[in-house]
């Protein structure tokens, strides 16, 4: 770091001065030079932007940033596979380097940490996109975790098959007695390739790949990757599908936060909240399957549109519904208030402070919980959100109480959204009918989401022939898994599963 | 607290009558019955759920049995927290290959006798990850399976029934 603070740079300054890429809606797109790579990984170390996303193909890199309420995207063609590492200056980004270099053999220059991530040694050879896989990296056992110095330490492997019915991840802790003194996560194990199987595949089967990124934000996918699309083409979604969409995107928020508040108290031994926050979560997957036919909503936000209009009489199903809510969640939150030996396991634990949830760009209740009052449908933004009253909650105390407390306020607020969302839905057409839009000319679409867990990007471009070319979709839990390792250092391990189920970060939207 | 307790005592269980057990469900079972071994087993089976690759939206569901409204335990079926207490293995996912070691080693590590379910489309087949890289392509392709539970991702029903039949294929062959 410098002695003196460098004066600001302007990401549309940026990407003014680059080479501007047409047809990229609905930020800009620009390709860069090396010294304004370099230069660009200084502003995000600086905390002047925040990464939203760094990926690859072929022989390019690209990153998005938001620069205050700016947003845009910045590549760099890289001669010879490389390109000068962000993550050497900006650690957020030091993961998703490493899944760039194994997933397209493009090797970040300068980055400390050369370990594989998203590869374990398994895949066969020169099947990803044509990187030869000549020599498996490392197998499995030979992982070099992070080491801790010092006396009485051991270590505690755990996973990647867990004890409760969750996804597989590998945690390694390293303990002093009953505290954890570090504590690093292995992901990779459910990576499926998504990313390769969108190349080449039409728009409706990119679609359904998108909805099952991670399933529990299915929803949150499927709408971003719609955005992307949407943007990309030019096509306008009709009023009524608009505002469907977005009753949906509450209906998956309360279900996950219900199920969220019920799972964390749970982990505290604390029965009796999981059992009617799994009912309540219970009621809304219902009300979900008898409005839109599914109960977690798979495949029903399509380009274009929505895929089915509400069931007849469905309207009131979902007042009846929020009148259900209205009624029992308001004793669940005082139990959970008047509790103190619940309290006593979730006020202070796992604590994320508020400079590494700037830092890393935190989304979701992690962030919030944090001080980082970043949402989606604030910034950039999206319809029908303009047009609706509610509140981002925030917390800056970062602990598991407050992240608890987060999601307690999203409910309330999702309820008074939804409430507002029945009485304005508009009448008409819920699908415009398909555009397949035939042009010699490659379209890119950007957009960002805010699922339940945070902020979901999703870029993509759609080649000349109408098919999926390249799509990238970044899930919220990038920026909040390495933050859970910060979280619960000087923790004692007893009270990890309580600071896990606190993040409830996606392994499989993570590990693609 | 106590109030929301009495309450519920009064109101009696949120929790509701069982589905029938899956017709095609116990067709596929009937053929794979090893009556010595069922014997040894009662009416209850311990399961241990294994993802090997799902999106999570299988797990979602299955999590549902456990809930008030669904309340697997009833029925003698139960989740466990080792390969070593299981009778059943339920697997999710098309396996990747980053989890086919786990995924062996988890079925290795589970006594005999014991049953694989398959849980969700991508488990039977690979399913929409059909053909990548990184999916082996359904739990078959590396464990023996004795029931497929089908569904993206099935319904707590589904499931239900799909497990209720396996159970009930215990049961008729030990009378």
């Amino acid at each position: 770091m410098t002695e003196t603070t460098p004066a600001a740079i302007k990401l549309r300054d940026v990407i003014r001065a680059g080479r501007q890429v047409e047809n990229h809606s609905p930020w800009a797109r620009a390709v860069i030079n090396h010294e304004d790579w370099r230069q660009a990984a200084a502003s995000l170390s600086d905390g002047q932007w925040t990464l939203l996303g760094l990926w690859a193909e072929r022989d390019q890199v690209h990153m998005a940033i938001i620069d205050g309420g700016d947003l845009g995207l910045l590549s760099l063609p890289c001669e010879d596979k490389r390109f000068p590492s962000v993550g050497q200056l900006h650690p957020p980004a030091m993961r998703l380097e490493r899944a760039i270099r194994d997933l397209w053999g493009l090797e970040p220059e300068g980055l400390a940490d050369t370990r594989p991530w998203l590869d374990h040694g398994k895949w066969p050879p020169a099947t990803f996109n044509d990187v030869a896989h000549e020599a498996p990296p490392l197998a499995a056992r030979d992982y070099a975790f992070l080491t801790a110095e010092g006396e009485s330490l051991h270590q505690i492997p755990v996973g990647p098959v867990h004890a409760g019915i969750i996804e597989p991840g590998h945690f390694r802790f390293t303990a002093n007695g009953e505290a954890v003194v570090r504590l690093e996560v292995r992901l990779g194990y459910v990576h499926k390739g998504i990313e390769r199987l969108m190349q080449g595949a039409s728009i409706e089967r990119a679609a359904m790949l998108a909805g099952r990124v991670s399933g529990d934000s299915t929803l949150a996918y499927a709408l971003a990757f719609a955005h992307a699309i949407e943007a990309a083409h030019r096509i306008d979604v009709p009023p009524r599908a608009v505002w469907l969409r977005a009753l949906m995107s509450e209906l998956e928020r309360l279900a996950n936060h219900f199920g969220d508040i019920g799972a964390v108290c749970n982990d505290a031994a604390f029965a009796m909240m999981h059992a009617q926050c799994g009912h309540l979560r219970e009621q809304v997957l219902r009300v979900a399957d008898r409005c839109f036919g599914h109960r977690l909503m798979m495949d029903r936000v399509v380009p274009g549109g929505v895929e089915r209009d509400l069931q007849r009489d469905s309207e009131q199903e979902v007042h009846s519904l929020l009148v259900q809510i209205r009624k029992r969640f308001p004793e669940l939150v005082e139990l959970y208030d008047n509790t103190a030996s619940l309290q006593d396991r979730t006020v202070g634990t796992g604590i994320v402070s508020s400079a590494l949830a700037r830092q890393y760009g935190c989304g979701g209740y992690v962030g919030r919980a944090s001080g980082r009052a970043f949402d989606a449908r604030r910034t950039p933004g999206y319809p029908p959100y303009d047009r609706l009253q509610f509140e981002v909650p925030v917390r800056e105390d970062g602990d598991v109480d407050a992240r608890l407390w987060i999601r307690i306020h999203e409910v309330e607020q999702s309820v008074a959204l939804i409430d507002q969302i029945i009485r304005q839905l508009p009448r008409g057409s819920i699908r415009d009918p398909a555009q397949t839009v035939r042009t010699s000319q490659a379209h890119e679409g950007v957009a960002l989401v805010e699922g339940f867990r945070g902020d979901v990007l999703v870029w993509v471009r759609i080649g000349a022939d109408g098919n999926i070319e390249r799509c990238h979709l970044r899930d919220p839990s990038w920026f909040q898994w390495p933050l859970l390792e910060a979280a619960i250092e000087g923790n004692i391990v007893a009270d990890f599963p309580l600071c896990n189920k606190s993040f409830n970060c996606s392994y499989s939207g993570h590990d693609l | 607290m106590r109030r929301m307790l009495f309450k519920s005592l009064v109101h009696g269980p949120l929790t509701e009558a069982a589905p029938k057990a899956d017709d095609a469900a116990l067709a596929e079972l009937a053929a794979q019955v090893d009556r010595t071994a069922r014997l040894r087993l009662g009416r209850t089976l311990s399961i241990r759920e294994v993802d090997a690759g799902s999106c999570n939206g299988c797990e979602l569901e299955i999590h549902a049995l456990n809930n008030i409204v669904y309340d697997l335990e009833r029925f003698g079926l139960r989740f466990v927290a080792s390969p070593r207490h299981a009778d059943v293995l339920l697997v999710t996912g098309p396996v990747t290959t980053n989890m086919r070691e786990a995924l062996e080693r988890t079925y290795q590590a589970t006594p005999a006798p014991k049953w694989v379910v398959a849980v969700g489309d991508c488990a039977r087949d690979g399913g929409i990850f059909a053909g990548s890289y990184a999916c082996v392509g359904g739990v078959s392709a590396v464990l023996p399976v004795d029931l497929h539970i089908r569904g993206c991702p099935p319904s707590p029903i589904t499931l239900l029934q799909g497990l209720l039949a396996l159970l009930e294929t215990v049961e008729r062959s030990v009378k």
